[in-house]
């Protein structure tokens, strides 16, 4: 070990920089695929609560999505055990070429599965089958791209090339939503929701084609060819990784000091902002999406910067200080956040409110809907709309109106909200950017595969991938908008502790072992 | 500084029993007819997600507590 890699600057050659660069390239973007494969299901969760799920209730039927997204994440360990054995068995290559097509084709088959008022109960069955495979598929991905860029990297430069692969969680999430705002301003808001929103699912076959085709051409890791021809292999990973103690505990401090803090920085900054910015402050769909957007696009170069820091200073050292800052920020930043859509602290022009009603024939009896407008000194909009539908049988009760509201932020405040979901994501930026390199170092090549996936897809599928469905009912339980925020303060503030006391900040620069 | 690895190991021990026993106590709480709001198809999924997920990795921090007691972590850092 050396206490920077630094130490032993070696210069490499043309052909050896043109071999890395190509390595991260179909690393990259096959990872960065499967991101958006995973991401497009979340992103359109709405809809998809539509049309695949009963609609008793809107609430239960959000619900029910949450948690086949839930099960997409929880699935993940599974797949970092399955295919992190095949991985450190036959080889990196093989093992993320196969979960490239297993994430690509249920993507595909998401988009093709007919809707519930078509199938009924098959189309929900379907769909979490479906979702099940993506998320086994990704256990599978991350650990062997990681591995596979960090087995072809010089010690020195080992964190900042495995930066680039962790560019492709937010690129996939950028790609997402970029393909799904596209869409929908191309074909009219009516059309998407009927049946646009398939698209983006299906893009995903071509996606992925490209991707293999690209993996196709590189080799196996050099070494793990080493350690194969030299009969060093093992012969069961999963007993060496998880039933060997010096192994074993090793996983669960990554895991605990490490990956679950990790996590849920990770979900809360780029999902959870989301999810608070649309349900609760109440902000307009493509507005709410394009806040993320940029602050995603702007903060994003920041893991391949941290990632070249931790070459220099360790990695911990900058994992734990991106913690610290999202355990202490957390808080006074949501409360700013909802203050910039707390219409009570906005002044209103009166003379620019407008109420417009419109009544019609429905299913049922007649449909009233009030379109209400109001306007603020700062440039905000706010609309709301009522549905309420008054039954013809004098018998029958009527529904409750269902409310629609959407606030439109003016110049000042979409700036402002951009600034503070963009300060998250760079404590993403922090805590996931070295990540890898630090996963990869401390396991031995013979079970790498194995050992990292599972502390990395514990870490982030549970801890992480729970967070906007924990967040959201600890919110809705406690009827305060920001206690959803305890979850992630509570699990980064324990892992930080135990991270901090436990983890070292040398980088170790011999990954050969 | 191996001291307070090994004395805070006692403390992982403890934090696996003590995450469970309140998972178990808020899953009850949620579950029992006499709670506020009655329980729904919802909230036994989330329940049964949750603590099947969260029991074993609570034994895991236990585990990881019984290590840094036996000084398995003294040589990092």
């Amino acid at each position: 070990m050396t206490n920077t890699a630094d130490a032993k600057q070696v210069a490499m050659s043309t052909e050896e920089k043109k071999t890395i660069r190509a390595v991260i390239l179909a690393s990259s973007v096959g990872t960065l695929i499967e991101w958006y494969d995973f991401y497009i299901f979340g992103a359109l969760a709405s809809i998809i609560s539509t049309k695949f799920f009963p609609a008793i209730n809107p609430t239960a039927a959000y619900l029910s999505v949450l948690a086949t997204f839930a099960a997409g994440f929880v699935v993940r360990p599974f797949g970092a055990l399955v295919f992190g054995r095949l991985g450190d068995l036959v080889g990196r290559k093989y093992t993320f070429l196969l979960t490239l097509v297993i994430m690509g084709g249920s993507t595909f088959a998401i988009g093709l599965v007919p809707d519930y008022a078509t199938i009924g109960a098959a189309a929900p069955i379907l769909v979490l089958f479906l979702r099940l495979l993506q998320g086994l598929a990704l256990g599978g991905e991350y650990g062997g791209a990681a591995t596979y860029v960090a087995e072809h990297s010089p010690a020195q430069h080992r964190g900042y090339y495995t930066s680039w692969i962790q560019t492709t969680a937010t690129l996939g999430l950028f790609l997402a939503l970029g393909v799904i705002l596209f869409t929908r301003k191309s074909m009219g808001l009516e059309q998407f929701g009927e049946w646009g929103w398939r698209i983006p699912f299906i893009v995903s076959a071509f996606l992925i084609g490209v991707s293999i085709y690209i993996r196709l051409r590189m080799n196996e890791s050099p070494l793990f060819r080493k350690i194969k021809s030299e009969g060093k292999a093992s012969k069961n990973p999963l007993k060496d990784s998880f039933a060997n103690r010096a192994n074993l505990k090793m996983v669960l401090l990554a895991l605990f000091g490490a990956t679950m803090g990790q996590g849920v920085v990770w979900y809360t900054g780029q999902f959870y902002a989301l999810s608070f910015i649309e349900k609760t402050c109440s902000i307009e769909f493509v507005q709410a999406r394009n806040i993320i957007l940029i602050a995603l696009g702007v903060a994003t170069p920041m893991f391949v910067f941290f990632g070249w820091l931790s070459d220099r200073i360790g990695r911990k050292a900058i994992m734990m200080l991106g913690m610290i800052l999202a355990i202490v920020t957390y808080r006074p930043i949501y409360k700013a956040m909802y203050g910039l859509a707390d219409l009570t602290l906005k002044k209103e022009i009166a003379a620019k409110a407008t109420t417009f009603v419109k009544n019609e024939k429905a299913e049922g009896g007649d449909l009233t809907t009030i379109f209400a407008t109001k306007v603020y000194t700062d440039g905000s909009r706010y609309k709301e709309t009522t549905k309420v539908t008054q039954t013809n049988n004098p018998g029958q009760t009527i529904a409750n109106p269902t409310v629609v509201k959407e606030l439109t932020l003016g110049q000042q405040g979409f700036w402002l909200m951009v600034l503070l979901i963009g300060i998250q994501v760079l404590y993403v930026t922090m805590v996931y950017g070295p990540i890898a390199a630090f996963l990869v170092e401390i396991f031995p090549t013979r079970i790498r595969y194995s050992s990292m996936s599972l502390p990395y897809h514990i870490g982030n599928g549970i801890f992480g991938g729970l967070t906007p469905y924990i967040a959201t009912r600890l919110t809705t339980h406690l009827s305060d908008p920001l206690a959803g925020l305890w979850w992630p303060i509570a699990v980064a503030g324990l892992c930080f502790v135990i991270g901090i006391i436990y983890l070292s900040n040398k980088v170790d620069s011999n990954v050969a072992d | 500084m191996n001291k307070l690895k090994r004395y805070l190991g006692i403390v992982w021990m403890l934090v696996g029993p003590a995450s469970i026993a309140f998972g178990v106590q808020q899953a009850l709480r949620e579950l029992s007819a006499s709670a506020a709001t009655p329980p729904t198809q919802e909230t036994y999924t989330f329940w049964i997600i949750i603590l099947s997920i969260f029991v074993p990795i609570a034994a895991g921090i236990s585990l990881m507590g019984y290590y840094a007691w036996k000084g398995d972590y003294d040589e990092l850092g």
